[in-house]
């Protein structure tokens, strides 16, 4: 299935959100997920059904204090 | 009597909050933030990097269950951005408090506070504990507090200027209006713009660049401890009127 993911497209093989996280080898309980705009709540990791051309994004947290320019 | 910091029944151990960004590394983070007391830590929403799976988590470094995890929008320009990251931030499950930013310019990262109004508004409802990022401006502090804002945090001066505050009164202004606490961030640049904040009646301060940019930032991390503590007892304990002319503080009486 083509998915894009954090921008970049690929092809992937996970059919939910939790089977997706797995292959990229991230951590669940670690991140939060958005598919098409809509936040995925983490207990629905596992039955999210993902489909060819969605938009996935996927976050974490990461040193930041203020906006400041990159 | 004890004089703790509480919002919306949450208890702060400290008035210093402190910025995770710009340190060397997350080593550096965690001992910064251990120097400094601080028990609210500030942390962005970015991508997961998922071609390079090596890169570490930063929560590995800061436990989430001893420090008080505040997710922030920093970097958004829109209402719709900074709801789409605070959303997001919300979902992973730390905590619904949000450090609220819509910057309305890229050279001054002054908030557009338009924006933040709105956000606030949206944010509010939906259940977070929302710390709106504004102007040092009484008018629109109160709009925000009026908004639903759990706290309001006014810019000493622009962000990583470390100007320190540069309109005192407009601060005094605020608090002396505010109903909800009032948390100085950014623009404080050593420990006694830091001190001045606490001493106007601050309720806590929120520092990055300061520590982050000092030469030695765990030595800093510790004066800013210090420097928040003894501004907030200063402001307790009442300071002495200004005066303009010396007043002798030792008797004439007994004088050879």
């Amino acid at each position: 299935m083509r998915l894009k993911v954090n921008g970049e497209d690929r092809e992937c093989k996970g059919k939910t959100a939790l089977e997706l996280l797995k292959e990229l080898d991230i951590v669940p309980e670690r991140v939060a997920v958005e598919v098409n705009l809509k936040v995925i709540k983490k207990t629905d990791f596992e039955n999210y059904r993902l489909h060819d051309g969605d938009n996935v994004e996927i976050v974490y947290f990461v040193g930041g204090g203020n906006s400041y320019l990159s | 009597m004890e004089d703790k910091l509480i919002i919306k029944g949450i208890e702060f151990k400290s008035r210093l909050w402190i910025g995770t960004g710009k340190y060397k590394d997350f080593e550096e983070t965690a001992r910064v933030i251990e120097a400094s007391g601080a028990d609210v830590v500030t942390v962005a929403v970015r991508r997961v990097n998922i071609t390079d799976r090596k890169s570490e988590n930063l929560l590995d470094y800061i436990d989430p269950k001893k420090y008080k995890i505040l997710p922030n929008t920093a970097g958004c320009y829109t209402v719709e951005d900074a709801l789409r990251y605070s959303r997001l931030a919300r979902e992973s499950g730390v905590s619904d408090m949000i450090k609220l930013e819509v910057i309305g310019d890229e050279k001054t990262l002054f908030p557009d506070v338009i924006g933040l109004l709105k956000a606030t508004e949206i944010l509010a409802k939906e259940g977070f504990i929302v710390f709106p990022y504004t102007n040092d401006d009484p008018v629109m502090a109160k709009r925000l507090e009026n908004a639903g804002a759990a706290a309001v945090m006014p810019l000493g001066a622009p962000i990583g200027s470390g100007l320190g505050i540069r309109n005192p009164y407009n601060i005094k202004i605020i608090l002396e209006a505010a109903k909800v606490p009032i948390i100085v961030d950014a623009g404080v640049g050593t420990a006694s713009d830091a001190a001045v904040a606490m001493e106007l009646g601050c309720d806590a301060v929120l520092m990055n660049t300061a520590v982050a940019a000092a030469k030695d930032p765990i030595a800093m991390a510790n004066a800013m401890k210090h420097a928040v503590i003894a501004g907030r007892l200063a402001y307790k304990a009442g300071r002495m009127p200004k005066r303009l002319y010396a007043t002798a503080s030792s008797p004439i009486e007994g004088m050879l």
